[in-house]
């Protein structure tokens, strides 16, 4: 685009939105004269002033109706195939009961781990992707082998699995070494013999060892439960299931300016809360449109900003969002009312009438849309 | 005309009584539990004491001398024999006896420290309200408690322990409400502050030594067919209340012992807490002598049913009518058809002017039984007069400018209209009236869609608005044509149905017409000017259907099969008239109407094209029948082939599997894999022969149906037609049922399609027993599903709404709530209003394109 026009449309960038503006840029065809373009411009300009919102519109209501009418649509299978069939993910309305209420623990959490451009391809995929699962003791174990005469237990390693990991029998011994006090280790090229130091008649102890070194995490990243390669666009990514979004963006293979998390409060504490308004309107989002559903991204944004304006996330619960409202009628009409009401008796809060509820208990026009404004007129 | 004061009520403020401003306030103190004398007349100092209002009629308020429904209502009180803990305060009561001294009454913070805590506190209190704040105090207190020692005074403290719902001991030793109440009366006002109560409160007020007592008229009796009294359960408590405390007064003054006066003491406690809160739960709930919970104050305000839901934000209108309604597509989209018997009883209020006078008088000429008439005068003075043949002649004489007359419903009247569940703004749009014969509500069924109604025996309700603003505002916001664009996605929430569509797919695609009938088409669905018709003796579908479309209106889209529609100068040249382009929730070309040529006119449109269709169909004739369900031997074989290939290859998955050969997904068992790639090659199986059975020469009217979108899909065709496939639950196949099988007709561990659920009959051929078992139980599941679904989302909206409600644009373009707080800076990010546009955005390119097309 020629620099005349470039100009021509940078003054129009407290008129229109950058997003129109950059359509416009996009859309006209090199060839273009100024007048054009003004023309395109002007035009824009119009038809974008005559779609603006009114003052006083309801938004807040708009969009709790247009998120909650498509609500009797969506399916309650918890459990349902999102694009992969081989990881189960939350869809429908649980899911999303479960971001609008922000809940602690979700059921399942899962990220999408974009990778740097030599990591991203089929063939170095599948080496990130396990060295970051979370592995266990003993899933390395090929056997246990319990010696009742010497009191040893011996333990024998697949050596094939300890390659894939790049590991060796001494780092796994290095990383159980705290969980074994008591024993003494001798190290083979597969195999580690645990026998006990002091000399004790008791069996249990070893048995005790064997179950407590089972579950022992040796590699991968914590809380990372189950990883998968999937083909996204070029490029592979990796979704696991188990969120550790602080572990993983350290990794140096990994793509931090894409990688995501699924849970709000992880999001959070690692990445703050505008990300996390981000997140919940890409959880949202994903969701209506597995159903099917059409619903403009405003409504779902206005949701996700009301969940985040004090700097945390609040649910839409009478704890969360709800809890915050300056009036106490219309705190009591949403749940609990007996608690509000003496409350507010104690405190002696004073209800200024300045949203819906109130307004319609006691019969007054509500300070939205046409109740707005009001008239005066001059008497003569 | 009497000079009519309106107040504003700018705020509402919460506070406690004190037992000053409880004796101050009150008409009567209550010293009986007698409620009548033996004429049944109200007792002076009972609870019934005309002083406190009034509930029968004929009666006058002592205190006001009103009438009833005048009185208001005057509270009351009783004195109590000995202070009684208030249970809705117990937990503030135990946080402040914790907290202060038990000799000097101070906080146990220490005085240097103090400053810092206040503020501290004060934070706390404003960023998250005054529970935290209390919890705070009992945080910072715990920290110096440690000593337990007043900082101020070295009075050693005891532990305060709560014995639930209203016992305080320290030290294993019961504090009766008194000692209670002196503890709270020795904190300093400046202590109290850092508590975050009100201004001159005093904590004493919550231990009550008075209780006031709410007037007559919010507790009122119902006297019974027998003529017997039955009175409210809050006078009933009330009773109990002045009897025990009655009785105490009794026995202290005549020295009774201890035990006796602490006893009645207790049960003086339990009534009063009864009162207030009858769900406490260690107490068992009064109960009426047949065993009924009694319904007190706490019980009357919570809830749904209580009275902030219920009755405070929940209100009752007048003027309103609900009944079935059945559709009629004559109509106009923004009419609704009301019966005649209901328009006769629905009234519209009009005032005589100098201008309308002789038109008002011929309604009430008519009276109240010929429609169209009124059945009210209102006098200037504001009497409401009735019109009957009695009156009628002396109303006609004094009728005068100022009168007001409530005339019968006429057309053109403008009316709410509404059908529940109210889920979005559509559900209750303005419509014009119309008055018809019958007795049902009339609608144009391509209003269906927004209101989610159908004619199966649904009910609507019909609103009259009463003043010229409402009437406005419903004209001009809710009017249907305004709605016709929704808010969540912004496109055309209204559309054709069924027969509109066939018929201009029909129109579209294959018919053509000698001119006669063209005309005769065109006139009957309300279009005169057939002026570009074109000049020829065979007029084609895409024709006539051109005539409707504006002159000058230019689209380009694609039709359901995906060819291009393409509409110039308002001529159709190319596409067929389907779903995608006239359906409800789809169809750009309706929005692109709607943007240039305005509501009014897509809404004309709209009904002239849904006119147009079933004029068509009903010309033509259009049925279906079993033999529409009928493949030609070529399709019949060609599904044939699809489903063995499928089961071919499901056999082959289970060798695979009994052999080991088969390899797991990434975290799935092996078994897992098989029942996923089983379900795959099925599903894959009945999509096809879905396809397939579209695509078959022979046409029927189901499958015309199917391909113009008007009812039933591909796979519903596929169904009835050739396979009725795999039947999922919960994502699986079936395998609920008998050990190691779904139904004792198969074989142990069986891992065949038939055995889990694939139907391989259809719907025509019917099913096989087993078939139908394993289809009744999809079904089932799809059933409980909806049921469980319902109230989840209902919550959700109730939530959302409750949360949002007072979110609004101010005149500067942000969004803010109600006590100012900014939630977006621009609505959406760039301030566009979801509805004044096109799926949510700006059609930039078709701006481009009109541009530079213009100068080429």
């Amino acid at each position: 685009m020629k620099k005349e026009h470039e100009d021509l449309v940078k003054e129009y960038s407290d008129k229109l939105p950058l997003s129109i503006l950059d359509e416009i840029k996009e859309t006209v065809p090199n060839n273009v004269n100024k007048t054009q373009l003004k023309k395109v411009l002007e035009d824009t300009l119009f038809t974008y002033n005559k779609a603006k919102v009114n003052a006083g519109e309801c938004v807040g209501l708009v969009s709790a109706e247009s998120i909650g009418e498509p609500g009797t649509q969506m399916t309650l299978n918890t459990f349902h195939f999102a694009g992969v069939a081989e990881m189960n993910v939350t869809t429908g309305l649980p899911r999303i009961i479960e971001i609008f209420d922000a809940q602690k623990s979700i059921k399942t959490p899962m990220m999408e781990i974009f990778l740097k451009s030599p990591h991203n391809k089929l063939d170095n995929i599948k080496k990130f992707a396990t060295k970051i699962k979370e592995t266990t003791f003993g899933e390395f174990v090929s056997e246990y082998s319990l010696n009742i005469f010497d009191q040893t237990l011996k333990v024998s390693f697949n050596k094939e699995l300890l390659e894939d990991f790049n590991l060796t029998v001494k780092d796994l011994s290095k990383s159980i070494k705290t969980r074994s006090k008591g024993f003494t280790m001798g190290l083979d090229d597969h195999s580690i013999t645990f026998t006990q130091k002091a000399k004790a008649e008791e069996m249990k102890d070893l048995y005790n060892l064997k179950a407590k070194l089972h579950v022992i995490k040796v590699a991968g990243v914590k809380r990372i439960k189950q990883v998968l390669p999937v083909k996204r666009g070029e490029e592979y990514i990796i979704l696991t299931s188990g969120t550790n979004l602080k572990d993983v963006l350290a990794l140096p293979e990994v793509d931090i300016n894409r990688t995501t998390s699924n849970d709000l409060y992880e999001v959070f504490a690692v990445l703050g809360i505008e990300a996390t308004r981000q997140v919940i309107m890409n959880e949202v989002y994903k969701v209506i449109e597995a159903q099917g559903l059409n619903i403009d991204v405003r409504h779902i944004m206005l949701v996700a900003d009301i969940m985040c304006t004090i700097g945390k996330v609040k649910g839409i619960t009478r704890y969360g969002v709800v809890s915050e409202k300056a009036s106490v009628l219309a705190r009591a009409s949403f749940e609990t009312p007996i608690k509000h009401l003496i409350n507010a008796a104690l405190e002696g809060e004073i209800d200024n009438l300045t949203s819906v509820v109130e307004n319609v208990m006691i019969n007054q026009p509500v300070p939205l849309g046409t109740g707005l404004p009001g008239l005066v007129t001059k008497m003569k | 005309m009497d000079q009519q004061v309106h107040k504003k009520i700018a705020s509402i403020s919460f506070g406690l009584f004190s037992p000053k401003q409880i004796t101050d306030s009150a008409s009567a103190k209550v010293v009986t539990p007698e409620l009548y004398d033996r004429e049944g007349y109200p007792v002076d100092g009972g609870l019934m004491d005309l002083r406190l209002g009034v509930i029968d009629p004929g009666l006058r308020c002592k205190t006001c001398g009103q009438k009833l429904k005048e009185c208001p209502g005057h509270f009351g009180y009783i004195e109590l024999a000995r202070p009684v803990v208030h249970i809705k305060f117990v937990r503030q009561i135990l946080d402040l006896l914790k907290s202060t001294c038990k000799s000097c009454g101070h906080v146990l913070i220490p005085e240097e420290k103090h400053k810092k805590h206040v503020n501290l506190l004060d934070q706390v209190g404003d960023e998250e309200g005054f529970e935290a704040r209390r919890r705070k105090i009992k945080e910072i207190v715990a920290k110096y408690k440690i000593k337990e020692q007043c900082p101020h005074c070295d009075a050693k403290q005891e532990k305060i322990k709560i014995e639930k719902p209203y016992s305080f001991y320290e030290n294993e030793i019961r504090l009766s409400p008194i000692e209670v109440r002196a503890r709270l009366e020795k904190i300093p006002q400046e202590d109290l502050d850092i508590f975050g109560f009100k201004e001159n409160f005093r904590p004493e007020w919550l231990i009550l030594t008075i209780l006031q007592i709410p007037p007559v008229t919010m507790r009122p009796s119902i006297t019974l067919e027998s003529g017997e009294r039955s009175e409210d359960d809050l006078t009933h408590k009330l009773g109990d209340i002045v009897r025990i405390n009655q009785r105490l007064f009794e026995n202290i003054n005549a020295g009774a012992p201890e035990v006796i006066i602490e006893d009645l003491w207790d049960l003086l406690q339990y009534h009063i807490t009864t009162f207030f809160d009858n769900a406490v739960a260690q107490l068992p709930p009064a109960r009426h002598r047949s065993g009924q919970v009694l319904k007190t104050l706490t019980s009357r305000m919570s809830s749904k049913e209580g009275r902030i839901r219920h009755n405070l934000a929940g209100k009752r209108t007048d003027f309103s009518a609900r009944t079935v309604i059945s559709p009629d597509p004559l109509i106009a989209l923004n009419e609704v058809g009301v019966p005649k018997r209901m328009a006769m009883n629905l009234t519209v209020p009009e005032r005589i002017t100098e201008w309308n006078k002789e038109y008002l008088r011929r309604f009430v000429e008519n009276g109240s039984k010929v429609y169209p008439g009124a059945n009210y005068v209102i006098k200037a003075d504001g009497r409401r007069k009735s019109i009957t043949s009695e009156t009628k002649e002396e109303i006609l004489e004094e009728l005068e400018e100022g009168y007001i007359v409530e005339r019968h419903l006429i057309d053109g009247d403008i009316t709410l209209f509404n059908r529940q569940p109210s889920l979005h703004r559509m559900s209750m749009m303005c419509h014009l009236v119309k008055v018809l014969p019958g007795k049902t509500f009339r609608l144009n069924p391509t209003v269906c869609n927004p209101y989610n109604a159908d004619f199966d025996g649904d009910e609507m309700n019909l609103h009259v608005p009463q003043t010229e603003e409402a009437r406005a505002e419903a004209r001009i916001l809710m009017i249907v044509e305004s709605q016709i664009i929704s808010p969540r996605y912004g496109l055309s929430v209204m559309g054709g149905i069924h027969d509109a569509i066939t018929g201009n797919y029909l129109l579209t695609k294959e018919l053509i017409f000698s001119r006669e009938e063209a005309v005769d088409l065109l006139y009957t669905c309300g279009v005169e000017d057939l002026s570009r018709l074109p000049n020829k003796d065979k007029i084609d579908g895409k024709e006539v259907f051109s005539i409707l479309l504006p002159k000058d209106f230019n689209f380009i889209g694609k039709d359901k099969s995906g060819n291009e529609v393409k509409i110039i100068n308002g001529k159709l040249k190319s596409g067929l008239m389907d779903k995608s382009n006239l359906g409800q929730e789809s169809g750009l070309m309706l929005r692109n109407i709607y943007e240039f040529y305005g509501p009014s006119f897509t809404s004309d449109l709209l009904g002239k094209i849904s006119k147009l269709g079933i004029a068509v169909l009903s010309r033509r004739g259009f049925s279906i029948g079993l033999s529409d369900m009928d493949l030609d031997g070529e399709t019949k074989d060609e599904i044939q082939e699809v489903i063995s290939k499928a089961e071919e290859e499901v056999i082959a998955l289970i060798e695979q599997y009994k052999s080991g050969a088969l390899e797991a997904l990434p975290g799935r068992s092996i078994k897992e894999t098989l029942e996923v790639k089983i379900l795959e090659s099925l599903n894959r199986a009945r999509n096809k022969s879905g396809d397939v059975a579209m695509r078959q020469v022979k046409n029927s009217s189901a499958l015309t149906m199917a391909k113009c979108g008007s009812r039933g899909n591909p796979l519903q065709i596929a169904q009835m037609t050739s396979i009725v496939g795999q039947q999922a639950l919960r994502g699986k196949r079936i395998e609920k049922g008998f050990i190691g099988r779904t139904l004792p007709y198969f074989k142990k561990e069986d891992l065949g399609t038939e055995s889990h659920g694939f139907i391989k009959s259809n719907f025509k051929s019917g099913l096989l027993p087993n078939e139908y078992f394993f289809g009744a139980m999809t079904g089932r599941d799809a059933l409980m599903d909806t049921a469980l679904r319902t109230p989840k989302s209902g919550y959700l909206y109730r939530r959302l709404s409750n949360a949002m409600q007072d979110l609004k644009v101010e005149y500067d373009g942000s969004v803010r709530d109600a006590s100012g707080k900014i939630v977006q800076f621009s609505y959406g990010e760039d301030g566009l209003d979801v509805s004044k546009t096109k799926n949510g955005v700006i059609d930039v390119k078709r701006i481009v394109e009109q541009v530079v097309g213009e100068a080429q």
